[in-house]
């Protein structure tokens, strides 16, 4: 029952964010900020952030914190451009997942087994992620037709789906500017064309990791481990094993979300194009409180700041009206609650992005690059007692010490 | 030693355990009879919780059978103990605090009746059989001490435990709770399971158990009948008439007031009173001893004093100057001593050398240092002084601290705070753990410091200590001083009453 | 002897790992088709001067880095932010002496005390966001190394010279400038004065550490934070102080190269180091000694790693490959070593201790 009013919040909220954005895109005519191809864009940039996300959420709630996501992302873009060369793109997703896979058991290996702090085994898996990528890339790509010592270009792209009836119309209706009905249409329209079917498997394994850990056995047993190790032993649960599974399959899910890089979102691997995505998934997750829904909402929103950038600004600059009418809007929430203080400062910063709309013409598009790293510092800065990380989180575990 | 071995649930023959440099059991004998409740008591550190692990297949034993329902087994991990039937409910409980009930209870166990509707139907059924009032999707975060205990209980039961080992089950719970527990008990008695109840209350095990054994020392030195043994037969069995206790000498009580306590409160992050409206004063050199159970706000009240924690209302005097505001350095400054209850925890640093740890607690004070720097030769011919003083075994003050024994760190802990003239002890169960030769020496320290004019505030579970070594004895209950004891005529007995609040019920 | 006993046991986790990184290594460059044998051959050989004097160079910086993520690192504290830390405080140094307001050394020392200021600043807030709002330090940092770096190309976009491609900042004066001593010929370059900042950074630090009543409330709270609040540290305090401290470090990071030898801050910056200086720290237990043999491998496996593409068809990046396995087995290695250690030292005490007499209760009980 709780569950099912989580689920109308979820549907309150997201409908009041969809007329919010309406709102403003008719009053600025940004139409930009949810055309079809905007949508479309976030949702390729979302798809690698969210996957390191789920990898993030996977070894998290089994008590391991992996900060070598980036590594592991990595690791993943050149299994996914090696397989795809050579066995095709859904062999290549394969690819990518088991290279990130492997930098996972790395980690697993290292702080499960031998004890070693998750952070620091996460910085070295990182370093030796990125070295590994670039050795690799030069010993295996340069001499290969559209490769070099740092790219493998021309690579096959999973399967892209357009459903006829139901684009042409949606994309028909977008380009009217109607309040609502357009953005609604858009997006429609941008699930509905010439969509990567990588895409619709992305989303089936954030749906699949959602039920695994909250509804199944496994998951159950997965996230005791996270919560209470010694009380997972002391029931018969090999906690070794949970959280070897647990990192590993996170690595995969990194792993993945560099394939996607790789074959969806950009035409091809080059070294280092993660770029950061594997901490901004970390900051996903964190933002989404160690829940699959609120990870996804995360991952959107980063996505959808990262690929506005890229677009045009005038749609950046009609997101600071966005931002400043969110903000006071959470602030007058905040103030019913009684949380005054919070509710102050949350004001200020909507009046400050609402000034700053108003006085200014555009956004220096940096600035919409840092919005997932401002985000995630503020909403931890401003909710971190509403935040719920797993109780035993990072925490080292030594089986038998603790009974 | 039983003729009967197929009425017995379990059957533990000459038992052995050993750790590097300690002996926990050895030639340990018991015989539980199916469906009673059979109490195990004895000290802490008589070996009680390592037996306990062997049964629940935690630890193995060195030597010993272990026969339950008339075979003989061997454990290699709880889910053998638990395939044959045996449960085990740890004092600090196994619980995830994020979780629900019924997350907490079917973990583990998901093959019996998933984790769906199927096993939160077999959990309300429980919780209603047994009387236990459980709401299976509440998280266990929001449940208070007995619930909690309540859902370890069901968890057991839930995976068909006939034998359940309850370790020190009244430790955390309040004298309510404990009616409460022992009814739900009762009911599990009258359904055929037979319980292992582990104390050193024995005023609970007299009341609640059928058969009562006695450990010390790492083995069974009795067995006994409740109507047929008294409390002080028990206890003689239990500490061994040889056993020295602390004996009081002639007062050395002064006039002058050392350390006042006016009205102190002291509140958790929820605003939840840990200590209510504490009021008392020491004197130089007297002892001021604090009884109380455990969890009734004596390690709260020892934290505020020192400074670790912060007073909602009231006021804290050391001599005539109020510290009420000042941090734990200042108030260490001025001449606090504290050997704190967890000693690796808060007295130690394990993988620094004796001497580094000499320094600890005293960073700001000659001879550890020299203005802002570390005075290292002071500091060890300073340690050389306590190791010698104190008797610390071992080779050298170079040594990390890990590598000595309980009884040696915490000699070294004693002699730390002794040192450089304190005006006032804080002493946290001072020889909790502690081998026998090292707590006679730290009561032999603590009278001597007394005498000297130190005032000294004592907290202790071991009764026949507080006894021993008190002028004064303030009994805590529920974060409140409740009673004031003279120890010159008081019994543990009276102790224990007041403690548990016993005596409010009758009064 | 005991002493000898310890040295021995604190070398064996790093020569353990520097071999299974060379295993590792030697591993992956035969699987990929090449000659592990030529590889070591070029790495080993002796570097050409030139070479030398850019590890000399390459270890300061190194070693500054690795120092400012080890003052955290010794009281438990990630400061994974120093990539960002460096990256900011070097570009307002590099500003503010390529503005030239002030004369000759001047406009070195005030940008150098910038750097440290911003640096400090920039890993302060890190610090104040853990101590007020609990938010964890590892996190906050690396959202700060990100929102530093998209804020130093921007405002280096806005404000900064933009040459043919490339965007810079305004070049310091020749009176600014620091070059250095040159040991070799004139072609193989100097070894840059602030290179000694490095020297007296690790002194300082090893001084701080060992042998002051702070240094040593730093390392009570690293090694249990329960037992030095219970001492007296407040915590809350070092945490921000320490921050400061280590941010304040790694302002410094860059600043030998800029003033010896970049002189504006653009294509010359070199990105990275604050990653590095967290490899080399953990390399080096954040022990100021060990950190320099930590820093000069790297240097010198970073060096002589560009001779590779000359010598042979081995890439040059085997050696982040190297590097990263000895990292992560230099720590596994000390967590191992760590472990059987304890157990050695436990035997050892009771073994002395038994010579004595000294009749343990349980004994007594057994007889």
């Amino acid at each position: 029952m709780r569950a099912r009013q989580l689920n109308h919040l979820w549907l309150l909220i997201s409908l009041g964010a969809i007329l919010m954005v309406s709102a403003v895109r008719i009053l600025t005519g940004a139409h930009g900020i949810d055309s079809i191809g905007t949508i479309r864009a976030a949702i390729i940039a979302t798809c690698p952030i969210l996957m390191a996300a789920i990898g993030g959420l996977w070894s998290e709630r089994a008590g391991v914190v992996n900060i070598g996501l980036e590594g592991q992302m990595i690791l993943g873009t050149w299994g996914a451009a090696y397989f795809t060369y050579y066995y095709g793109p859904w062999v290549g997703v394969f690819g990518a997942a088991l290279l990130g896979a492997v930098g996972g058991l790395l980690h697993a290996l290292a702080t499960v087994t031998f004890g070693v702090d998750h952070i620091v085994s996460g910085v070295a898996i990182n370093i030796i992620g990125l070295g590994a990528s670039r050795f690799l890339a030069e010993a295996y790509f340069t001499d290969l037709e559209g490769g070099g010592i740092k790219q493998l270009t021309g690579l096959e792209t999973p399967t892209r789906v357009t459903i006829p009836g139901i684009s042409d119309g949606a994309e028909y209706l977008a380009d009217k500017h109607w309040f609502l009905v357009s953005d609604l249409a858009s997006l429609v329209g941008a699930m509905t064309t010439d969509l990567s079917l990588f895409t619709v498997l992305v989303a089936a394994l954030v749906i699949a990791s959602a039920w695994i850990l909250w509804r199944s056995t496994f998951g159950l047993r997965l996230r005791s481990c996270g919560e209470n190790p010694a009380a997972a032993e002391s029931l018969g649960v090999n906690v070794y094993r949970y959280k070897y599974a647990a990192v590993v399959v996170s690595g995969a899910m990194a792993g993945i979300g560099g394939g996607f890089l790789a074959l969806v979102s950009s035409s091809g691997f080059t070294t280092g194009q993660t770029n950061g995505r594997g901490f901004i998934g970390l900051a996903a997750m964190i933002f989404g409180n160690w829940r699959p829904g609120g990870t996804t909402a995360g991952a959107l929103l980063f996505g959808y700041t990262d690929s506005l950038q890229l677009r045009d600004s005038t749609s950046v600059h009609a997101l600071l009206l966005i931002v400043g009418i969110g903000l006071v809007a959470l602030a007058l929430w905040r103030l019913r609650q009684g949380k005054t203080t919070t509710a102050i400062v949350m004001g200020a910063l909507g009046v400050a992005f609402l000034v700053w709309f108003l006085t200014t013409d555009s956004v220096p598009k940096e600035f919409a690059g840092m919005t997932p790293y401002i985000a995630t510092l503020l909403v931890l800065a401003l909710a971190a007692q509403r935040l719920r990380m797993p109780a035993a989180d990072g925490l080292r575990y030594r089986r038998g010490q603790s009974i | 030693m039983s003729a009967t071995a197929t009425s017995d649930a379990v059957l533990l023959q000459g038992i052995a355990k050993r750790f590097p440099g300690v002996i926990a059991n050895h030639d340990v004998d018991i015989t539980i009879r199916s469906g009673t409740v059979h109490a195990l008591i004895g000290e802490n550190g008589a070996g009680k919780s390592t037996l306990m692990k062997i049964l629940y297949g935690v630890q193995k034993p060195d030597e010993g059978t272990i026969t339950v329902d008339g075979q003989t087994v061997t454990f290699g991990s709880p889910t053998d103990a638990i395939a044959r039937g045996i449960g085990m409910v740890f004092q600090h409980f196994m619980l995830a605090d994020n979780l629900t009930v019924l997350e907490n209870v079917v973990l583990g166990a998901e093959k019996l009746h998933g984790i769906g509707e199927k096993a939160r139907s077999a959990v309300e059924q429980i919780s209603t059989t047994y009387g236990f009032g459980l709401d299976p999707d509440a998280l266990v975060e929001d449940l208070g001490v007995g619930d909690r205990q309540r859902v370890e209980i069901l968890k057991v039961l839930y995976r068909g435990a006939r034998i359940i080992i309850l370790d020190e089950p009244t430790a955390v719970l309040v004298p309510q709770e404990v009616e409460s527990l022992f009814d739900n008990l009762r009911v599990l008695k009258a359904e055929g399971h037979t319980i292992l109840f582990i104390s050193h209350k024995l005023d609970e095990v007299l009341d609640i158990a059928d058969d009562i054994t006695v450990m010390r020392r790492g083995t069974t030195v009795g067995e006994a009948k409740p109507d047929s043994i008294t409390k002080h037969e028990l206890a003689e069995l239990m500490v061994g008439s040889e056993l020295p206790s602390p004996e009081t000498e002639e007062s050395t009580v002064t006039d002058e007031v050392q350390l006042s306590l006016e009205n102190v409160t002291v509140a958790d992050a929820r605003g939840r009173r840990l200590c209510a409206e504490v009021t008392f004063t020491i004197h130089r050199g007297e002892v001021l001893g604090i009884a109380g159970v455990e969890g009734n706000g004596q390690a709260e009240l020892v934290e505020t004093i020192i400074g670790m924690r912060k007073v909602a209302t009231g006021r804290i005097r050391l001599g005539s100057e109020d510290m009420t505001a000042w941090g734990t350095r200042a108030r260490r400054e001025a001449g606090i001593g504290y050997i704190p209850e967890d000693r690796q925890r808060h007295g130690l640093l394990l993988d620094s050398p004796l001497w580094e740890n000499r320094i600890l607690g005293h960073q700001t004070q000659p001879p550890s240092v020299k203005g802002p720097w570390i005075d290292r030769a002071g500091a060890g011919s300073d340690t050389e002084r306590i190791v010698k003083e104190y008797d610390v075994r071992t080779p050298s003050i170079e040594t990390v601290a890990r590598a000595l024994s309980g009884g040696n760190q915490q000699k070294l802990i004693v002699g730390r705070e002794m040192s450089g003239q304190p005006v006032l002890l804080i002493a946290s169960h001072p020889t909790r753990g502690v081998d026998v030769g090292a707590q006679a020496a730290i009561w032999g320290y603590i009278k001597d410091a007394r005498r000297d004019g130190l005032a000294v505030l004592l907290i202790s579970a071991d009764l026949d200590e507080l006894i021993g070594l008190s002028d004064r004895i303030e009994v805590i209950l529920r974060g409140r001083l409740v009673g004031e004891f003279d120890p010159q005529s008081v019994t543990p007995q009276d102790l224990g009453a007041a403690m548990t609040g016993a005596n409010e019920a009758t009064a | 002897m005991n002493a000898l006993r310890r040295l021995g046991a604190s070398l064996l986790a790093p020569v353990i790992a520097v071999v299974v990184a060379m295993i590792i290594t030697s591993l992956v460059i035969s699987l990929s088709g090449s000659s592990a044998g030529d590889f070591w051959s070029v790495i080993f050989s002796r570097p050409v001067d030139r070479a030398i004097v850019n590890i000399v160079n390459q270890t300061s910086l190194i070693y500054i880095s690795a120092l400012a993520a080890a003052i955290g690192f010794r009281m438990n504290l990630f400061n994974i932010g120093v990539e960002g830390q460096y990256t900011l405080a070097s570009y307002a140094a590099a500003t503010l002496a390529g503005a030239a307001l002030f004369p000759g050394l001047l406009n070195v020392v005030l940008p150098l005390l910038l750097a440290v200021l911003v640096g400090a600043i920039w890993a302060g807030i890190a610090g104040l966001l853990k101590v007020t709002r609990g938010v964890s330090e590892v996190i906050s940092t690396i959202m700060l190394n990100a929102i530093a770096i998209t804020l130093v190309g921007y405002l280096l976009n806005k404000y900064g010279v933009h040459v043919g491609n490339g965007v810079r900042s305004t070049v310091i004066p020749e009176s600014s400038r620091l070059d250095g001593w040159t040991f070799f010929e004139a072609s193989d370059g100097p070894v840059w004065t602030l290179a000694t900042l490095a020297l007296l950074l690790g002194v300082g630090f090893w001084v701080l550490l060992n042998k002051t009543r702070f240094g040593f409330d730093l390392r009570a709270t690293g090694m249990s934070q329960s037992a030095a609040v219970a001492s007296g540290v407040n915590v809350n305090k070092m945490v921000v102080v320490s921050m400061l401290l280590s941010g304040a470090i790694a302002g410094l990071i860059w600043m030998p190269s800029f003033f010896g030898a970049a002189h504006s801050y653009g294509t010359a910056f070199q990105a990275g180091l604050g990653f590095t200086g967290i490899a080399v720290a953990l390399l080096g237990r954040n022990q100021p000694v060990g950190i320099i043999f930590g820093a000069v491998l790297f240097a010198f496996l970073n060096e002589q790693s560009n001779r590779l593409t000359l010598e042979t068809d081995i890439s040059v990046n085997v050696v982040q490959i190297t590097q990263g396995t000895i990292v992560l087995a230099v720590v596994v290695a000390y967590e191992v070593v760590r472990r059987y250690r304890t157990k050695l030292e436990q035997r050892t005490v009771a073994e002395e201790l038994a010579g004595q007499r000294q009749p343990a209760p349980s004994e007594r009980a057994t007889t």
